[in-house]
């Protein structure tokens, strides 16, 4: 397959695969460091490159309603954001997702204020985890690119109906500059293909209603819908990216392992930190210590039977959080992936470390000194703290 | 009536057809219920413009009485009423 190599950040791949879809509408707002998202896709449709319909409103929460109105009028609906973009949005994020419309969102994770910042952590995102969207971790500007345009067929396929994030990390993958191999615009097109919605808001013929009050009598029922929406998501993705990879030959799946087959002690972590993280990994193992990696990739749904399945022979693993859940019981990550091992008849010690909150630098040494740790538990069996804060002055 | 479970309404809340709004009684919300004394009505239709739920019924131009299907009772008809021939009585 014919596949152009070019040299763009994180932010112009995912500009570029939505100059490839072509969406109907983009309803968006700039905000660091998703802007030149938001700029390049703009520069498409003022030079005629895409027929799309871009909303220039005067908000998140304007964006997130234009999307609403426009995907429930039965437009393919794109937009993106970061940090306090996604908070300004949030009654809309929730609504997208409960009234099930299939907006494609890629979000650029910034540390949300206060105090401001705009630098990379996940606490936008974490937020809105319970919000009903599908949420996808990548590690680079090509998992962005490809994911972005996968989004377009978990949202929309007809089992799921359901909003996805995309999310890469700010500045360090939406600024960077990388190879990414893009595809033929044609390839991008035939898989998309059209969007076609049953109800459209727009069919005079057969007049319906999005959004009207719904009480004791219906919302619980909407509500086990949406979280069948899910359950459906986490059967159906894998699925989904068997056969993007079939069509793109890619290699996409709900989540990464490294050198975990046989590892005794493990970090799970998102993103783009794995990457760093990979290396270490590498260079233990060079001295023989069995070091691996877990990347959760599917964070909305979570993957955790799998996950526990992955990790269940590890003797210890840390779970490397870039945000902090203030339930002074550790980051979101963490939790998720603790629970997931709790039916696990043998699973590993797991403990906690925050890092990188607000941009702060993660580097190979810190990540050594966590496997340091990892394997001192391991020799020991015994935790002197669950939750640690890595790269934190004391 | 038998209320439909998750996996037969459509998703979302969506309401996939106009009109709906007929089947949706709301009689019962009425704490008082307009009365009309037809031997005083001038047949204005005051009344039927002003009703915020389409409930008073007129045939030929004439005022008939009200759909206490969905009258809730505003008492804006009564307020309204240039001769005052409707009245609000409590409901029983």
């Amino acid at each position: 397959m014919k596949k152009n190599t070019v040299a763009i950040t994180g932010n112009q791949a995912v500009a570029e695969a939505m100059r490839q879809i072509e969406p109907d509408v983009v309803a968006a707002y700039p905000i660091t460091p998703q802007t030149d998202i938001v700029m390049n896709f703009s520069q498409f449709v003022a030079d005629g490159k895409v027929s799309t319909e871009m909303i220039n409103v005067e908000s998140e929460h304007s964006a997130m309603s234009a999307c609403v109105g426009s995907a429930a009028s039965g437009a393919r609906t794109m937009t993106a954001t970061s940090a306090n973009g996604l908070a300004l949005m949030w009654e809309i994020v929730y609504i997208a997702a409960s009234l099930r419309l299939p907006i494609v969102m890629p979000v650029v994770n910034r540390a949300l204020s206060g105090p401001i910042n705009i630098h990379c952590d996940h606490s936008d995102t974490m937020g809105a985890r319970d919000s009903g969207w599908i949420q996808i971790f990548c590690e680079n500007a090509q998992e962005a690119y490809e994911r972005t345009i996968m989004a377009i067929r978990i949202a929309e396929h007809k089992d799921i109906m359901l909003p996805v994030m995309i999310n890469q990390d700010g500045f360090i993958t939406s600024h960077s500059v990388e190879a990414v191999q893009i595809f033929e615009d044609k390839k991008v097109k035939d898989y998309v293909g059209e969007y076609k919605l049953d109800h459209s808001l727009l069919n005079l013929d057969k007049p319906v209603t999005y959004g009207p009050l719904d009480l004791q009598d219906f919302y619980f029922e909407h509500k086990r819908q949406q979280a069948e929406g899910m359950a459906n998501a986490l059967k159906l993705i894998p699925d989904i990216m068997a056969d993007f990879n079939k069509e793109f030959e890619s290699n996409h799946d709900i989540l990464e392992t490294y050198k975990l087959d046989d590892a005794e002690v493990a970090v799970v972590v998102l993103s783009s930190t794995a990457g760093t993280a990979k290396t270490v990994v590498d260079d233990l193992r060079s001295k023989g210590i069995k070091a691996g990696l877990l990347r959760p990739i599917l964070f909305r749904p979570f993957p955790t039977e799998r996950i526990a399945k992955e990790l269940a022979h590890v003797k210890v693993i840390g779970v490397m959080d870039r945000s902090e859940s203030f339930s002074a019981m550790g980051g979101p990550l963490f939790n998720e992936v603790r629970s997931a091992l709790y039916d696990s008849a043998e699973k590993p010690i797991a403990v906690n470390y925050i890092f990188g909150l607000g941009g702060r630098d993660i580097f190979p040494e810190d990540i050594k000194k966590i496997f340091d740790e990892l394997l001192a538990i391991n020799k020991t069996k015994k935790v002197a703290s669950r939750i640690s804060y890595v790269g934190v002055r004391e | 009536m038998k209320q439909k479970g998750w996996k037969e309404v459509p998703i979302g809340g969506l309401i996939d057809k106009g009109g709906s709004a007929m089947e949706y009684k709301t009689g019962g919300w009425r704490t008082f219920k307009p009365a009309v004394d037809k031997t005083k009505c001038i047949n204005c239709l005051q009344c039927w413009i002003h009703c915020p739920d389409s409930a008073i019924q007129v045939k030929d131009g004439k005022m008939e009485g009200f759909d206490y299907d969905h009258c809730k009772g505003c008492g804006i008809c009564a307020a309204i009423c240039p001769v005052k021939c409707i009245k609000m009585e409590k409901e029983k």
